[in-house]
């Protein structure tokens, strides 16, 4: 072990006592390895409380108005435990708002991002260890933020995720803590991303050119710029409600509205420039959520089919054009908002043509499979899962795209089920295969194999028990505590029992994820360097790597999938390895 | 064990297809989902487009799934320790035919629709008065409100906002057969006006002005929704929406006439003096018999 290769210069030696020790290593932790696990952590506690809220929705649609288990007389003592109409408007907005801010986004760039980038490029850190440091830091405001809001009168905010304004200009002060931790969710995603900018352009190793750099790289590269250009105007469009809420300016508000039988506004303002910058950003999102399981998905798959990622290239390719694309498409998200209609014409054909790249990532990921030797283990399923279950979000991603089925399905449940699809049963799906597959990495120990699979079986069944039969709602508006007072819906009650019976059923699942994940932490049989036998950088080196990562400077010499290649004994051939 | 895995994901086009036509077409237990039957011309035209495009939709799910299940059944299981996979890099013939196919597909599909779009989005429909082509004017002003729906059938004059409007509060009543207009406005925050059996949806947002239009062609009773979230009362803003024939509207409305209260004159006036709508003027009529307010050309 040549330690003089390791610049140690990031987390010199902590002497004291274990108080010290510990803030010095997990608090002022400049080691991108720490920085991802401490993301991964506090996304983990997120998820968690952002699954709660969804099964209190849940509840509230399959039995509206009954006492709510366990919180209802904690909260509404005096109704005898049943829900509000506005307790129920703060639940799915903070549900959509914790999974999107505080899980997805930064377990995918703020926690993978971190942890792998450095290491499949071969870099000893991030660029920037401090700005990596601020990152994460940026999210504890936005965190007690949000818990904050939970105490407010209101129980949080409730103007939807979306929060488009007259409404959530006219909301509690839970609203501006919303507004509030998103600006700081944004700063730590832009630190974040001018981070990863400059470590995969700068800090490769010698031998790794652009087009060897595996495919979890490059979704995080690309989602990297996506961040950079698109959140100024997220930031830039919360500074100004919180203007409109504070300030009394009028960026969003037009004359003569009256809310509470008051006059509200000093007018002038635009309604639909609030959602024209949020969906600005917001649009990108949906692919900043996904790009980054896409390339892991990638690297997943092709490791266990022992086989090269079928047209690497390609791969490549429809990542960038569904990043370009996705830059033009936002405006579907506003079909019937009262925007220009010959507009949304525009908007249909850019949102019908990104299907074609995501098309081709499909064929391609079915191309990897096809031919291989598989090893069904636990993250490969959830892979396979990931690609199954992204065609149907992608397809019925297709039938809303044509504006006049927009005009029936927009804020339904049919959106609902897409959404759902896309973002858990394909994002989550995927960042769960790479924790299973990553944690040897992480935790330097395996995870249970078996307790793996029947997490995988029991997700998988009742993610589809859940989101599939929501395709069928595709009349029942969202958003709305008690549909049932439409004669027309009132048919579809037993349809969400069902649902939900399936959503408490997937919550009692990750249980035994839970388990699975400290219990391996502690006890898991111990992995060596690469226990998959995979090609990239971060399995040359120990499990968990040394800070510093590399014990000597890795040269890279070939692509990251040369799987099964005809030169060697093996089925595996290392990008490091000398022929 | 792992054909199992195989198998499970076999079920999920089989699982999901079959669902998918049983509520397309009606079948127990899925009859009340989907969509409810059509009321309008315009809506068997988007049905049409929803059937369409999902039955496109299940092909194509088909395919990609039963061969990723296929996958996973032969190439899953193999004992041999020795056998290796095939080192396939790319293909790049494949790659053009698995482009330029569904590309064709949805430019297709993209400009296939665009009529649809033009018909109930785009192409106000007009009259023609002393030779000149103008929009036809609306028959009821929709205002929405936290958390109800008010109603100003244009009065006698078939001009909206003027003070011979008739008012009715959650409760639009309509004849059929005829291509009716609505202008909507907001009082406060965006609503969004959704009537499933019409397949009719538009946002309604304050400080602008929206129309739809319609031709019903069955008596019916049926509900407005709200889809846009207004507030913690969103859930209940609805209001009734009855098709009838012409003849009974006409009776219907002469009621409501009667009904007319001062206060709400006042209401009214205030919001005339916007005076922000209406700069073409619709034709006028004489008498102030509900029988004249048709706007049949």
């Amino acid at each position: 072990m040549a330690e003089v290769s390791v610049k140690n210069s990031i987390a010199p030696d902590r002497k004291g006592n274990v108080v010290s020790r510990f803030v010095w290593t997990y608090v002022f932790a400049t080691d991108h390895k720490v920085i991802g696990l401490q993301f991964l952590f506090s996304s983990l506690i997120w998820f968690f409380v952002g699954g709660f809220l969804a099964l209190a929705v849940r509840w509230q649609l399959a039995w509206p108005w009954s006492d709510m288990p366990i919180f209802g007389h904690l909260l509404f003592a005096e109704s005898g435990g049943q829900m509000s109409p506005g307790f129920y408007n703060m639940l799915f907005t903070m549900h959509a708002t914790i999974m999107i801010f505080f899980v997805i986004i930064p377990i995918l760039a703020g926690a993978f991002g971190n942890y792998l980038i450095p290491l499949m490029v071969g870099a000893e850190d991030m660029a920037f260890p401090r700005l990596n440091m601020m990152s994460y830091w940026f999210m504890w405001p936005a965190f007690a933020c949000i818990t904050l809001s939970f105490f407010m009168p209101e129980y949080g905010a409730s103007a939807g995720w979306t929060s488009y304004p007259p409404l959530s200009v006219f909301q509690g002060d839970a609203q501006s803590l919303w507004l509030l931790a998103m600006v700081f969710v944004g700063i730590s995603s832009m630190m974040g991303s001018i981070n990863y900018l400059t470590t995969i352009i700068q800090m490769r190793a010698p031998g790794m050119t652009m087009f060897r750099m595996p495919m979890t790289v490059w979704g995080m590269f690309i989602t990297a710029i996506m961040q950079a250009f698109a959140l100024p105007v997220l930031t830039a469009a919360l500074l100004m409600q919180l203007s409109d809420r504070i300030l009394m300016t009028g960026f969003f508000l037009p004359e003569n509205i009256a809310i509470n039988n008051g006059v509200a506004s000093s007018g002038g303002g635009q309604v639909l420039l609030w959602q024209h910058l949020f969906w600005f950003y917001s649009h990108p999102a949906v692919y900043i959520m996904i790009l980054p399981a896409m390339g892991m998905v990638s690297d997943i798959i092709s490791c266990f089919s022992r086989k090269p990622l079928f047209g690497y290239r390609p791969m490549v390719y429809s990542i960038t054009s569904i990043a370009g694309l996705g830059f033009i498409v936002w405006g579907h998200h506003m079909f019937i908002s009262g925007m220009n209609h010959t507009l949304a014409m525009s908007f249909m054909v850019s949102t019908m043509l990104i299907a074609l790249p995501s098309g081709i990532k499909v064929f391609n990921w079915i191309g990897t499979l096809w031919g291989g030797k598989l090893q069904l283990t636990t993250p490969m399923l959830f892979c396979v899962g990931f690609v199954s279950m992204f065609v149907i979000g992608g397809l019925s991603g297709i039938v809303m795209s044509a504006p006049p089925v927009d005009i029936v399905i927009h804020d339904t449940y049919y959106i609902v089920a897409h959404l759902h699809y896309v973002l858990f049963a394909s994002s989550v799906l995927g960042v769960l295969g790479a924790i299973y597959f990553w944690f040897p990495k992480m935790f330097g120990r395996m995870m249970n194999e078996k307790l793996g699979k029947i997490h995988f079986f029991l997700t998988f069944v009742f993610l589809n028990g859940t989101f599939f039969p929501m395709h069928f709602l595709s009349q029942m508006p969202r958003r709305v505590a008690d549909p049932y007072i439409y004669e027309g819906l009132k048919d579809l009650l037993p349809l969400n029992q069902f649902m939900t019976i399936c959503a408490i059923g997937m919550g009692l699942t990750q249980l035994i994820f839970v388990a699975n994940f400290f219990g391996s932490m502690f006890f898991g049989p111990k992995a060596g360097r690469n226990p998959w036998n995979a090609n990239t950088l971060e399995w040359t080196t120990a499990s968990p790597p040394p800070h510093g990562n590399f014990d000597v400077q890795p040269i890279v010499r070939r692509g990251p999938y040369e799987y099964s290649h005809p030169d060697t004994e093996g089925d595996y051939y290392p990008q490091t390895e000398t022929s | 064990m792992n054909r199992v895995w195989s198998v499970l994901f076999l079920l999920v086009p089989v699982l999901g297809i079959a669902s998918t036509l049983m509520a397309m077409y009606g079948i127990a237990p899925l009859e009340s989902a989907w969509l409810p039957k059509s009321l309008s011309q315009a809506g068997d035209t988007i049905d049409q487009l929803f059937n369409g495009i999902h039955l496109l939709a299940a092909f194509i799910l088909a395919g990609t799934v039963f061969t990723i299940g296929w996958a996973l059944w032969r190439f899953g299981d193999r004992q041999d320790p020795n056998a290796k996979a095939r080192y396939i890099t790319h293909n790049t013939k494949l790659e053009i035919t698995w482009t330029v196919i569904p590309a064709m597909i949805l430019v297709f599909l993209a400009f296939f629709q665009m009529k649809s779009w033009a018909e109930n989005k785009m192409d106000r429909p007009t009259v023609t008065v002393n030779g000149v082509s103008t929009f036809k004017p609306p028959m009821v002003m929709v205002k929405a409100k936290r958390f109800g729906w008010e109603f100003y059938y244009a009065g006698a004059d078939g001009i909206v906002e003027t003070q011979d409007d008739v008012f009715v509060e959650n409760l639009l009543v309509l004849p059929v057969g005829e291509e009716i207009v609505l202008q909507m406005e907001s009082r406060d925050v965006i609503h969004s006006f959704y009537v499933p059996e019409l397949r009719l949806k538009q946002d309604i947002v304050p400080g602008m002005t929206q129309f739809v239009w319609f031709n019903a062609r069955e008596e019916k009773d049926i509900e407005i929704m709200c889809t846009e979230l207004c507030g913690w009362g969103h859930y209940m803003m609805k209001a009734d929406l009855n098709f009838v024939s012409r003849a009974q509207f006409d009776a219907w409305i002469k009621e409501q006439e009667s009904a007319y209260s001062p206060e709400f004159k006042n209401a009214v006036e205030t919001t005339a003096s916007r005076g922000e709508v209406n700069t073409v003027v619709p034709p006028r009529f004489s008498s102030a018999s509900g029988s004249q307010l048709g706007f049949k050309n």
